[in-house]
């Protein structure tokens, strides 16, 4: 078990976090999602492309790798698509290949559907995602597909008026298979959603008649446990970066004639808030090494990851926002931003108790 | 030997040579004594410590492939943890040679037993306001006063002293270590029952008890850091178990709950899985500092966030237990009435929770001390203790 960062992830790390901070300080994020930076992100970066493999354009980096990145766009509280992106990607190298092995390993695959192959899509998307060409996203709720266009309404799609394409599963004769739908293509109509999170959208997709490609069989485990994971290390950096910004606080104001951050009653707070983190980003680590390198570990991992970690993620950015005093509770402060973003990773999977039931059952109470 | 191999090896001498079932009766430190002469002929004893003092002079990492190894097995080394995880680290630590030379092995060899003598009935969490006094007397100290929570000091052969040598200086710059012997006429050992019921620590009276100069540790009137160095190492031993064997025969433990309690109920799993959740997150924790640690990154005041963990956790865990469990747990011969009853102990012991906290946010966090009245103040003008 690895609970601890490489030489290479912390240069990650510090690179991701070095752009960020010069790219996207807090009073850009406020005005909302930015293609250029998203772009340079991709570009400079490569960060779209790091779990793709590199027969695809990709870094071919491991979910470990990939959780330091996460953890810095989320400390940044970063807009637009990059997790959605994420989600979709990580969906995409675990389909199963043609001999039947789920994961990115051998690139000849997929040719039993259809004139253009499954193959060539697959190609083109996962390339495209490396390249930061296409932003896309994944949807967790199955959709209608009718031999060539799909149907089906899907409420609350994650970034899905900035997605290029959508991943999703579609009821087919055959069971349950992945499918691509272009989102700016002839029957599909996106709502723009207006959310609690000022910095993440969400948006509405019907889809009626919409033109798709199949990508193969839906696969039956891996997919749902690894977005835990990849959401578990963006909470992380929400609230390390919810943290750092009390504790910066702490340490400037003054009530009583004495710096707040000397009072028991706000730094014993703080105490516990890290104390919090720490265990975070333990879970964080042994959960991303899951992932990579214990799969018979990840169900247990993952759902640990997000039954921990965004119930802390939302606690302390909301002790943040309430150790601030009346400051925290207005608009323009920041503190809400990460309170927002907390609540909505919370609940960005489901509700946290799907999380708890599934500990349940693998813990076999 | 690399170091799988290492942990199998450990294990496997483990599994050889663990006494299991309850000693006869008074037996426990002629076991625990055998028990640690083994261990040290093994070559398990003193795993990080200098080989010229007795130790292996290996690294961390097999030190906490050892630790890993023993978590499955319940080591009869208790009266030794005080010993092994803080005063003999503080003597490897601050210790003159002939300090070393003379201590360190016999404790090692499980032949002597020590314990720690800093607090007393007024001076807890404020060890410093001690008022235990030493004084210089042609060549030796001698000292008058108190201790108290002395955890072993009934079986003990030698303690770590902190007293107060100037009461004309403020009180962290007048007090002195010293190594005392715990079998000199002065010192009377009186066992203080705690809560549970069992005589688990001691009360001690010092009255007129000579110390030879050369059982002094560190200069005079700088006991103040050697103290801080014993109090390192007290919070990751204990973070870390040191010396503790494992927890898996613990009655509040999720295992030993499942099999007790009616897990169809949808409630009751889901404080199960509150359990398992809070438990696995400070394990992991406490893996990840064992890494750093490993890696070179000394984990410091980050340990007093586990110790503070670790103290939440045995209430929750204890707390839940009983709950679960309901009207037959708080009959006095069920583990549990014990585990409530004990679980408090890791709330005040090595520190209370309110402590770790101001370390957490002093040290880890770098937030703003407390204004303090007490630093600057003549020991002897200062307000000490319990006062009306």
């Amino acid at each position: 078990m690895k609970l601890t960062l490489s030489q290479e992830q912390q240069q990650l790390r510090e690179s991701v976090r070095s752009f960020l901070h010069a790219a996207s300080p807090l009073p850009k994020v406020r005005q909302g999602y930015d293609p250029q930076v998203y772009a340079r992100l991709n570009g400079e970066l490569g960060l779209s492309g790091l779990i793709v493999p590199e027969e695809y354009g990709g870094a071919g980096a491991g979910l470990a790798d990939l959780a330091v990145a996460l953890e810095e766009t989320g400390a940044a509280l970063l807009p637009g698509p990059f997790l959605a992106t994420t989600f979709a990607a990580i969906a995409l190298t675990q389909m199963p290949d043609k001999e039947g092995r789920a994961g990115s390993g051998s690139g000849s695959l997929r040719n039993q559907d259809g004139a253009e192959g499954s193959a060539t899509v697959y190609t083109e998307l996962l390339t495209g995602i490396a390249e930061g060409r296409i932003a896309a996203t994944l949807s967790g709720d199955e959709i209608g597909y009718d031999g060539a266009s799909v149907r089906g309404t899907l409420a609350q799609v994650l970034s899905g008026m900035e997605a290029d394409v959508l991943v999703a599963p579609a009821r087919t004769a055959d069971g349950v298979m992945m499918v691509s739908v272009e989102l700016t293509a002839p029957g599909v109509t996106r709502t723009a959603l207006e959310t609690l999170d000022l910095t993440r959208g969400q948006a509405k997709v019907v889809l009626d008649g919409a033109p798709c490609r199949v990508l193969g069989p839906q696969p039956e485990s891996g997919i749902g446990d690894r977005l835990c994971v990849a959401l578990a290390a963006e909470q992380l950096g929400v609230m390390r970066a919810a943290l750092d910004a009390i504790v910066a606080y702490a340490k400037i104001r003054v009530a009583f004639g004495r710096y707040i951050g000397s009072y028991q009653g706000v730094k014993h707070k703080l105490a516990d808030m890290h104390g919090k983190l720490e265990q975070a980003e333990s879970i964080v680590r042994y959960a991303a090494w899951a992932a990579d390198e214990s799969p018979a570990e990840l169900p247990g991992a993952a759902a640990l990851a997000q039954a921990y970690v965004g119930r802390a993620c939302f606690e302390v950015a909301r002790d943040h926002l309430l150790l601030h005093g009346g400051i925290g509770f207005t608009w323009e402060h920041d503190a809400h931003l990460f309170y927002k973003r907390a609540k909505a990773d919370e609940v960005l999977i489901g509700p946290p108790r799907i999380h708890r039931a599934r500990l349940a059952d693998l813990l076999e109470l | 030997m690399d170091l799988a191999e290492y942990r199998r090896a450990a294990r496997a001498w483990l599994q050889e040579n663990t006494p299991t079932g309850e000693p006869p009766e008074g037996d426990g430190i002629t076991r625990a004594k055998e028990f640690m002469a083994k261990l040290y002929d093994a070559g398990y004893s003193g795993i990080i410590w200098p080989k010229q003092w007795g130790g292996q002079g290996l690294t961390l990492a097999e030190e906490r492939a050892f630790a890993a190894a023993a978590r499955d097995f319940a080591l009869p080394t208790y009266v030794f943890s005080i010993g092994l995880g803080m005063t003999g680290p503080t003597l490897v630590d601050r210790g003159t040679d002939a300090q070393r030379e003379r201590f360190l092995r016999p404790l090692l060899r499980g032949e002597e037993i020590w314990c720690q003598l800093f607090s007393e009935p007024g001076a807890g969490s404020d060890v410093a306001s001690l008022q235990t006094r030493a004084v210089h007397d042609g060549g030796q100290w001698v000292v008058n006063g108190q201790k108290v929570w002395t955890s072993v000091a009934h079986h003990a052969d030698w303690g770590l002293l902190l007293a107060r040598t100037d009461v004309d200086v403020p009180k962290h710059q007048g007090l002195t270590m010293f190594v005392v012997d715990m079998h000199h006429p002065g010192v009377t050992v009186r066992p203080l029952k705690d809560m549970s019921g069992r005589a688990n620590f001691n009360e001690i009276f010092f009255d007129n008890v000579t110390i030879p100069d050369e059982h002094r540790v560190g200069e005079v009137n700088d006991g103040w850091s050697v103290a801080v160095t014993t109090l390192l190492h007290e919070r990751l031993s204990i973070s870390a178990g040191v010396g503790m064997g494992g927890q898996k025969d613990h009655p509040a433990s999720l295992e030993a709950l499942r099999q007790t309690v009616d897990t169809s109920d949808p409630l009751v799993r889901d404080q199960l899985v509150e359990l398992h959740i809070r438990s696995r997150a400070l394990a992991l924790f406490n893996q990840r500092l064992a890494q750093e640690t490993e890696a070179g990154i000394f984990p410091g005041a980050r340990g007093s966030a586990a110790k503070l963990l670790l103290a939440e956790l045995t209430l929750f865990q204890a707390d839940l237990a009983t709950q679960l469990v309901g009207p037959e747990s708080v009959l006095a011969d069920h583990p549990l009435a014990q585990a409530i009853s004990l679980a408090p102990g890791m709330a005040l012991g090595g520190g209370t929770n309110e402590i770790m906290r101001n370390i957490v946010g002093d040290r880890v966090l770098g937030l703003p001390p407390e204004p303090r009245v007490d630093k600057t103040v003549p020991f002897k003008d200062l307000k000490v203790g319990t006062q009306a």
